[in-house]
């Protein structure tokens, strides 16, 4: 049983669909970010991972879906780009990609695990990543070793410590242009604490244990799909997990939902509504690619929606960038 | 009834409102106003809350307590200390009610 049969299986929770009456929720609402998902290879296989990223995975982006992907940025009207993965810096065309969409945005995020900066052939990357100003977002899941390494494997947490340390050195979490965000993840079948607090214990912690310096924490709620989605079944905590979101639905968060303001793209050019659409494989509606959309301006389309949704919706609600009431 | 706690009891809490919701409602904001930051943060109210909960046997609070720790970023670690420390008061009660017993034997032995 797949997952969206799952969800179709969990008849005591109704389609996300039915929780607003205002059809424009399930429009988007102008484009803002595009995030650009450059493949699946990753030198990490962590838990939560919702596309199962690791180091067997062969989906690769190529050069030309990343041209494809700046004229569409130049023609609808977004002010961001954000690249992801996978670990993004294992694409062979990511330094030109980084360049290249440098030269027509100003805010370019990368979404770093971090060790790979360590790994060989890419240690030059904290300079290039200051040189380009890059948004820097890390996953580090919590302050303490055993609880990051359970998540992301052995010794990540001090690996990760020392990459942090070397892009404080460079100005990362100092210097107002160089900005660097932490993302934390639940490392099991619970909700995040609220983002303020444990962004202070995290500050107040690794600035003393580490001298670690940072600008934000953002607290995102795991998505019941991928690994993460495996785990829930295979811990009988997938049903327990779906009742909690529901009975977490917060209304309020509806406006604010990334779908509403993103494109997501994958690998190959296809397009889906969010990061975790494309985990799932729920095109846009329209099925059209990156191709497709080259020489066309920005038109409002119709978000594609399941449970899993409900994700983002529980409490404060959550996103690529935190909460979101 | 196989068992006296079965663990969807706890979903059914709020029913103990159905015969008394005036009594009920005062509860539950004296409750969530005390749970709330204060001098003391939520995250310490929510550990006092699981030390209590093991000292006081409850199988709900322990379930509904060691979730609201994970939800507030508590580890394992910490929530290991707070039941310590909850040991360690009843292991001090036990013993501190030995000085009655002596005083007992002190009156009472030639």
């Amino acid at each position: 049983m797949d997952m969206k049969e799952r969800f179709s299986s969990l008849t005591q929770i109704p389609e996300f669909t039915s929780t607003f009456s205002d059809p424009a929720v399930a429009e988007t609402a102008g484009m803002d970010v595009m995030q650009i998902n450059v493949g699946r290879l990753c030198n990490l296989a962590c838990k939560h991972c919702h596309v199962g990223a690791g180091p067997n995975r062969t989906e690769v982006m190529g050069r030309d879906v990343m041209e494809a992907c700046l004229k569409v940025y130049r023609n609808q009207g977004f002010s961001t780009i954000d690249i992801t993965g996978g670990a993004p810096e294992m694409n062979p065309d990511f330094r030109w990609f980084v360049d290249e969409a440098c030269k027509i945005c100003d805010h370019v995020i990368v979404r770093t695990n971090l060790v790979i900066m360590l790994e060989e052939g890419f240690t030059d990357l904290p300079e290039f990543y200051r040189d380009h100003k890059i948004e820097v977002f890390c996953s580090l899941p919590h302050y303490k070793a055993k609880t990051t390494d359970r998540q992301r494997g052995l010794n990540v947490f001090e690996r990760s410590i020392k990459v942090i340390q070397k892009l404080n050195e460079l100005g990362y979490g100092r210097d107002p242009e160089l900005v660097l965000n932490m993302v934390y993840n639940p490392a099991g079948a619970f909700f995040p604490p609220d983002q303020t607090t444990m962004e202070n214990e995290y500050k107040t912690i690794l600035g003393r244990d580490y001298g670690i310096e940072f600008n934000n924490l953002f607290t995102i709620t795991n998505n019941p799909i991928g690994r993460f989605g495996e785990f829930l079944v295979r811990s009988d905590n997938f049903e327990s997990y779906m009742n909690k979101l529901y009975a977490a639905f917060n209304p309020a968060t509806l406006e604010n939902m990334m779908c509403r303001t993103q494109l997501s793209v994958g690998w190959d050019g296809l397009l889906y509504d969010c990061d975790f659409n494309q985990a799932l494989d729920m095109k846009i509606e329209s099925g059209e690619t990156i191709f497709d959309m080259t020489d066309k301006p920005y038109v409002p389309r119709r978000i594609c929606f399941n449970k899993h949704c409900y994700a983002c919706t529980a409490g404060a609600g959550s996103s690529c960038g935190g909460t979101t009431e | 009834m196989k068992t006296y706690y079965n663990p969807d009891d706890l979903d059914k809490f709020a029913t103990m409102g159905e015969e008394a919701p005036a009594l009920w409602d005062a509860f539950m904001a004296y409750y969530g106003g005390v749970m709330a930051d204060g001098a003391l943060t939520a995250r310490e109210k929510a550990l006092i809350a699981l030390a209590i909960a093991h000292a006081d046997k409850c199988p709900y609070c322990i379930d509904s307590y060691t979730q609201t720790c994970l939800q507030m970023g508590i580890d394992e670690e910490e929530m290991t200390e707070a039941v310590h420390v909850a040991a360690a008061m009843k292991a001090g009660i036990t013993l501190v009610h030995g000085v009655q017993m002596k005083n007992i034997v002190d009156k009472l032995e030639m």
